[in-house]
């Protein structure tokens, strides 16, 4: 059998009111051979709940695990296309920097400019919160804080 | 100031510059050829240094005369994109602050509030020229008939829109913690509980007022680039408190010295100035300001090569001392330790993040030295100085 390229990528799920009680991440695992890891979940009481996974697997089964869950009408945004940043608004002043829990938003020392790394965000949100210019947005693990 | 030594005078360095002959280096630049050849030999080579800053300035605001109406109208209430600015100046005057809140923002009734449009942002769509919509009111009188007025308007169809601050580029500030066991939300930005993170805000050796500790070179009349234009110093700032806690090179430990600064906004650039939402706390402004300084002795030579390893200020917590009123210091810590982006606070070692931009200050000392070269900015020469305490350094003895 030919080697799979195994990937990871970071995802949020929104489960609707309607699937939010239903099991579904379980057969990640035992149907797609994805392992995945929990970095954070919210949920709100009969309305909503959203979580983010790190999923980790053969491309193949990455792809067709996300095909199952939106056909299990579950909402997957893919965190490293969904935080963006305004480089035209931001003026690097660096306050988000005080919140970023993985250093996706980190200083760098020689220029002190702030440089921002998709890949290793978690959709925390944190960063829309704490920018004073709106450079931030995108879709939060809060449902609150997208903007 | 009056008492200072001057070895080299305005009216000389002036000459120079109009014949573009004038050595114009950054205050980063300064740092390292005082390192290199000293004070002296620095004082020799150099005849201004530029510095900046980018930061938050909440005490800014802007004068608006929108022109006359037909019939005339002395407006009483006026909104600027729903923005309420002072109206209680003659006919068509009026003063945006920068803190001024969008009518039925929420503010904090949902803690934290977003604070999402005020009058900082105003001022900005204002200076990139972006339409803004303009209505005021007025009781009526027998030479200002009209009650109501409606209009959209540019900053093209203003009269006169002049920036003026009365408390900018702060001699310093605090770098501040938070102690309690919640998350705050604070001018000084998201602060964690336990004293999880610290915030600081000044550009340390870039800072217009950190290079001219004792304002010998900076009074009424100082000309400044203010947010892509010439501006000028106006006054001392509101709260200007040269008496402060100051280190053995002279140089204020803790927010000190302030500006009153004005200049004309139809000439600024966006670029050089933008509206903020402060989580939590409002609505503010930021400000781009660079200040020349001339070396006219060997004193300021010194001072504008003063680096971030010898620039210190205080840490405060924000969690219960600052609001009551009783910040006590907890820690003294360096700009050079600052901008490691770690400090360490009674053996523990807490992320620092700044909250001014530092790439920014650079870039605004870098365009004044530009202007300077290019004979394109003189310097003012200040016609009252602005209150100061007695200079301890002696160059002899550095």
């Amino acid at each position: 059998m030919a080697e799979k390229t195994i990937v990871s990528t970071n995802v949020l799920l929104i489960f609707n009111q309607r699937i939010m009680y239903k099991p579904i991440i379980y057969r990640l695992a035992g149907d797609f051979n994805i392992i995945f890891n929990v970095l954070e979940a919210k949920i709100l009481p009969k309305q909503e709940g959203r979580i983010i996974l790190e999923l980790r697997g053969a491309e193949e089964n990455l792809a067709r695990c996300v095909d199952y869950l939106k056909k299990e009408q579950v909402q997957v945004e893919v965190l490293a296309d969904k935080m963006h940043r305004d480089e035209e608004r931001c003026i690097h002043c660096g306050a988000c920097t005080a919140v970023c829990r993985t250093d996706a938003l980190a200083i760098d020392r020689a220029t002190m400019e702030v440089v921002f790394n998709p890949e290793k965000c978690v959709a925390c949100g944190l960063c829309i919160v704490a920018c004073p210019v709106k450079a931030m947005s995108g879709i939060a693990i809060d449902k609150d804080i997208d903007n | 100031m009056d008492n200072i030594p001057i070895k080299k005078s305005y009216e000389e360095i002036n000459a120079r510059i109009q014949k573009g002959e004038a050595v114009v280096v950054t205050a980063e630049e300064m740092v390292g050829i005082v390192k290199s050849e000293g004070a002296k030999s620095a004082f020799k080579k150099v005849d201004v240094v530029t510095t900046g800053t980018f930061g938050a300035m909440c005490s800014s605001g802007a004068f608006i005369n929108f022109g006359h109406t037909t019939p005339r109208m002395k407006a009483t209430k006026v909104w600027l994109n729903d923005v309420e600015a002072y109206g209680g100046l003659a006919a068509v005057d009026c003063y945006l602050g920068a803190t001024q809140v969008q009518e039925d923002d929420p503010l904090n009734r949902v803690h934290p509030g977003k604070f999402l449009y005020g009058g900082g942002h105003v001022i900005e769509d204002l200076i990139a020229g972006k339409p803004v919509r303009l209505k005021a009111k007025a009781y009526g009188t027998d030479c200002y008939p009209l009650r109501d007025f409606e209009k959209t308007i540019t900053i093209r169809d203003l009269r006169n829109a002049f920036l003026y601050n009365p408390r900018n580029c702060y001699q310093n500030y605090n770098c501040a913690v938070n102690c309690t066991k919640k998350t705050i939300y604070t001018y000084m930005g998201i602060l964690r509980p336990h004293m999880a993170n610290a915030t600081y805000s000044s550009a340390g050796q870039l800072s217009p007022l950190l290079k001219d500790p004792y304002y010998w070179t900076i009074g009424t009349g100082t000309k400044i680039f203010l947010a892509g234009a010439p501006g000028v110093v106006t006054w001392q700032g509101t709260q200007h408190a040269p008496d402060c806690l100051r280190g053995e090179n002279g140089v204020p430990k803790e927010g000190a010295g302030t500006i009153a600064v004005t200049g004309d906004m139809k000439q600024m650039n966006a670029r050089f100035i933008r509206g903020a939402s402060i989580t939590g706390y409002g609505c503010s402004l930021f400000v781009g300001i660079g200040i020349p300084i001339p070396i006219l002795n060997e004193e300021l030579a010194y001072f504008t090569g003063i680096s971030d390893e010898e620039l210190f200020c205080q840490v405060i917590d924000y969690g219960n001392d600052y609001p009551l009123g009783q910040a006590k210091s907890l820690a003294e810590v360096s700009y050079a330790q600052l901008k490691t982006g770690r400090i360490e606070i009674n053996g523990k070692s807490i992320p620092a993040a700044p909250l001014s931009s530092y790439p920014m200050a650079r870039t605004i000392a870098q365009q004044l030295k530009d202007w300077v070269q290019h004979q394109k900015f003189t310097l003012g020469i200040p016609q009252a100085p602005i209150p100061t305490v007695t200079c301890s350094i002696n160059i002899e003895q550095i």
